[in-house]
């Protein structure tokens, strides 16, 4: 194999991640059944070998649980507000294709963006241009260039909100310089 | 039984009983959606969103109802696994009903992503010439040509 194999502590939140997953689906969390799981974790990943996910190299607990649970409000906010259209507006909604240019370009970032302004209602990444970096989001209810505004700054602020989570220093520190700026 | 245990039974049964009503008026604006809403992009958003919420809801009133600790790991996994699969699903379908223009135009306010494609398929449109061109099911679809000739679905605004 020509492949740069991945060290083992680049492999860990994978592993965790696996025998989490057995112990969830088994409902037992035993140190037997853990360690069978985690053994069995090792095989698959050796086995099925994906191509590593580049993290960061940091994470910071303290500013992921505030992200998560203004992620939740804003879903719940959203779920709300997408029902409302539904019974109020209905055929007549207004929709748009707005494009998003973003800071990162790790793969990890645009995709974890992504995911996180589609779980939002309302908003729905249909094309990624991988090169530039930049999303086009359908976003429902967007009748003027202001509307397209407030979601390109929302989902702008999404992805500062992911990398300082979990960007690496080098994105954090250009993200320090713009918001002083 | 003491009372404590009681009046913390009503409200573990209160809360779950509230988040079951609102969880499942999260499915009925995702009917209401997919019957209401115009084209497929918009009934996008009413087929899978509403279920972030209202799985999560659900889930959560059912952990309350089955006082174990080892339900939780299980329906966090449940959850966790509708978060990753759901924007993926989504976006897929709406790719494709994009690339196939199954929207339309008049309900969009702005579309960022018209004038990128055109360019694109410029540049394919130069390379069907040649027919060493790859990818060619797509670059020579009449769908694209329609687009370059200025079909119904160019220039909206």
């Amino acid at each position: 194999m020509s492949r740069k194999r991945v060290s083992l502590r680049q492999e860990l939140p994978l592993l965790v991640w696996l025998v989490i997953v057995w112990g969830a689906l088994w409902q037992n969390f035993s140190p037997g059944n853990l360690l069978f799981g985690a053994l069995i974790a090792v095989v698959v990943a050796r086995l099925f070998y994906l191509p590593p996910v580049e993290l960061g190299g940091r994470f910071n607990v303290l500013r992921a649980v505030p992200f998560a649970f203004i992620f939740l409000a804003k879903v719940v906010a959203a779920s709300f507000q997408v029902l409302s259209l539904a019974v109020v507006r209905g055929p007549l909604v207004i929709s748009a294709v707005v494009a998003v240019p973003l800071r990162s370009h790790s793969d990890l970032l645009v995709t974890a963006t992504g995911h996180v302004i589609s779980l939002i209602p309302g908003s729905l990444v249909v094309e990624v241009d991988r090169s530039t970096s930049t999303l086009y989001i359908h976003g429902v209810n967007i009748r003027s260039p202001e509307d397209a505004a407030k979601l390109r700054q929302e989902v702008r602020d999404t992805e500062a909100g992911l990398i300082r989570i979990m960007g690496t220093k080098d994105e954090l520190s250009a993200l320090k310089q713009e918001v002083g700026a | 039984m003491n009372p404590e245990t009681l009046l913390g039974d009503t409200v573990i049964d209160a809360v779950s009983a509230v988040f079951m009503v609102v969880g499942a008026l999260m499915s009925l604006g995702a009917a209401i959606g997919l019957l209401r809403f115009p084209d497929l992009m918009s009934r996008m958003h009413a087929a899978t969103k509403p279920q972030v919420l209202g799985l999560f809801l659900l889930l959560f009133a059912l952990g309350l109802q089955l006082r174990t600790w080892w339900a939780w790991p299980v329906l966090v996994v449940a959850w966790l696994f509708q978060l990753l699969t759901v924007p993926v699903s989504a976006h897929m379908v709406g790719r494709a009903g994009y690339r196939t223009k199954h929207l339309h135009p008049e309900l969009l306010s702005s579309d960022e992503l018209e004038a990128v494609v055109q360019q694109a398929a410029g540049k394919r449109g130069f390379d069907d010439e040649n027919p060493a061109g790859f990818n060619p099911d797509d670059a020579g679809s009449p769908d694209r040509r329609g687009r370059l000739d200025g079909g119904p679905g160019a220039g909206s605004a």
